[in-house]
């Protein structure tokens, strides 16, 4: 018989990498949140976050979060009941997550010429009679481009959640004479909420914490929570105030797992 | 489509299929276009497509980026089944959840974290930014959801199966090899094309550890987008669609000829 430590040999990399990638960095980010730019022990960083600025920054992030959830969600949820009414409905589902297999900034840079100042948009605003507008660089191409990017991570969920909907229900809730909105209100939405809950999930973090798509599509009309850490990372240079701002991120992200309880997959990007 | 849906809903969805496929289509038109540019279709050319394949610099960095998915998926797919091996053998289920959580801290972290917490991880550590820090934070990134592909797999494996290779006389080493691996390979494979498409297409992790020596294709992507309009791009994503359109259509096949629906949890 092999001894012990011998017969464990083989676990040694992934403990390596739960210690090395996965504890270390937290342990790195929090210690670097107390430094201050001289690399001195300070709590500079947290006050300089509760002051008007970052708070700010803060709201409207999360407004702009908020906003992408619920368009998304509205676009999404008749589309992923509409799906399931399909005949060939996984070969259509396929088709829905071909687009999100592409990358994301490609799709970022193709809105680049759509929203263009010559672009489809404004030629389509100026055949209807509004006149072209300044599409770029606005926080509407922002919002439009992010609920583009996300909308198949939240329509995958709800779909599968449909899908497993037991449709006798549907039948015993129209022989008891429920109205079409009352079934869907008192029956298929509360069966479906977890579907919705971790569409929401995979949508809200990165609305959060996407800083490419900001600094691609918006300039510098929305600062989000992911544009401020990098900001502060990678052309401030100063890790301090990045990591504070990234520590609130990570508390917030936990806030957000608990309030929708199931757990998250990443959207990828 | 169906006849079960009224014609107003099938508006709908042709209008969101239309919506969702028209960015892709949008581009790889105008990748034809003499002009130069996303909005005046002059004539039809090939012209950025040469130019694309003459770019000895931008072959480079396809060529890096693929030479990072694939030792990175790897690498970590190697780390994952051994980790999913740990976790599976461990019996008090509180050590179990709490390695699971650890597990799955690095798939809930948005991008932007992990990348700038392995940022400072290397610059601690004393390793150069470029090439190596590169794979290490793909590595890094891709072995929970390994774990996560192969766990299910390991946990529905009957014991007796290991019971009666140990009765047969087999060493540790061939039950592992022997009964299970094969066993559990569906989930090794899918935790290995996961761990390439997280690769291929990971951009905000790269884009902090990557330094000034190296990049990869979204990095690159991102560089050349942030200058304006470069039609050279338009036609890299028109190979790059086909491409990943050929990949869906082959998965598509095999799974269909499996006789199953397609596993899309894989797609994500």
């Amino acid at each position: 018989m092999e001894n012990k430590t011998t017969r464990n040999l083989y676990t040694i990399p992934y403990v390596i990498w739960i210690a090395f990638f996965v504890i270390a960095p937290i342990l790195l980010v929090l210690y670097y949140s107390f430094q201050d730019i001289n690399g001195d022990f300070s709590l500079t960083n947290y006050r300089n976050f509760f002051t008007p600025i970052y708070l700010e920054m803060t709201l409207s992030s999360f407004w702009y979060a908020f906003l992408i959830t619920l368009i998304a969600l509205l676009f999404a949820y008749p589309t992923a009941y509409l799906l399931t009414k399909l005949k060939h409905k996984q070969l259509w589902l396929l088709l829905i997550i071909v687009p999100s297999w592409i990358n994301l900034l490609l799709k970022a840079y193709a809105f680049l010429g759509i929203f263009g100042t010559y672009g489809m948009a404004n030629t389509f605003l100026e055949t209807i009679g509004i006149g072209s507008k300044q599409l770029l660089f606005t926080d509407f191409s922002f919002v439009f481009v992010s609920v583009y990017i996300f909308i198949p991570f939240m329509i995958l969920p709800i779909f599968n959640a449909l899908d497993k909907l037991n449709p006798t229900y549907l039948d015993a809730a129209n022989d008891l004479g429920a109205s079409r909105w009352t079934t869907f209100r008192r029956i298929v939405f509360p069966l479906t909420i977890d579907g919705v809950k971790a569409g929401c999930q995979i949508t809200f973090i990165p609305a959060l914490s996407l800083f490419m798509l900001t600094r691609l599509i918006a300039g510098s009309q929305v600062i989000t929570l992911g544009t401020a850490i990098e900001q502060q990372f990678l052309v401030t240079q100063n890790w301090g105030m990045g990591s504070t701002i990234a520590v609130f991120l990570i508390i917030f992200m936990f806030i957000i797992m608990f309030a929708t309880g199931t757990k998250r997959r990443r959207a990828r990007g | 489509m169906d006849k079960r849906i009224s014609p107003l809903s099938r508006i709908f969805l042709i209008v969101m299929f239309g919506l969702l496929y028209l960015p892709i289509f949008y581009l790889i038109f105008y990748s034809f276009n003499s002009g130069g540019n996303m909005y005046d279709f002059e004539n039809f050319t090939f012209d950025w497509y040469k130019e694309l394949f003459q770019d000895t610099r931008l072959l480079i960095i396809v060529l890096n980026t693929i030479v990072i998915a694939l030792l990175s998926a790897l690498i970590s797919t190697i780390i994952g089944v051994l980790g999913a091996m740990m976790i599976y053998k461990v019996r008090a289920s509180r050590t179990k959840d709490a390695l699971l959580s650890l597990n799955n801290i690095l798939i809930v972290s948005p991008d932007v974290i992990i990348g700038a917490s392995f940022l400072i991880l290397f610059t601690i550590a004393g390793i150069q930014l470029g090439f190596y820090s590169v794979l290490l934070s793909h590595i890094a990134f891709s072995i929970p959801i390994v774990v996560l592909m192969v766990l299910p797999k390991l946990s529905e494996m009957s014991p007796s199966l290991l019971d009666a290779a140990r009765d047969l006389g087999a060493s540790r080493w061939e039950v592992i090899t022997k009964v299970v691996i094969p066993y559990i390979a569906p989930g090794i494979f899918a935790g290995f094309f996961m761990a390439l498409t997280y690769s291929l297409d990971d951009f905000a992790v790269t884009f902090f550890v990557t330094g000034n020596g190296f990049t990869t294709l979204s990095v690159e992507i991102y560089s050349l987008a942030r200058q304006g309009i470069s039609l050279s791009i338009n036609a890299l994503s028109t190979i790059i669609f086909l491409v990943t359109m050929l990949v869906v259509v082959i998965y598509y096949l095999i799974t269909r000829r499996n006789r199953k629906s397609p596993d899309l949890e894989v797609l994500k």
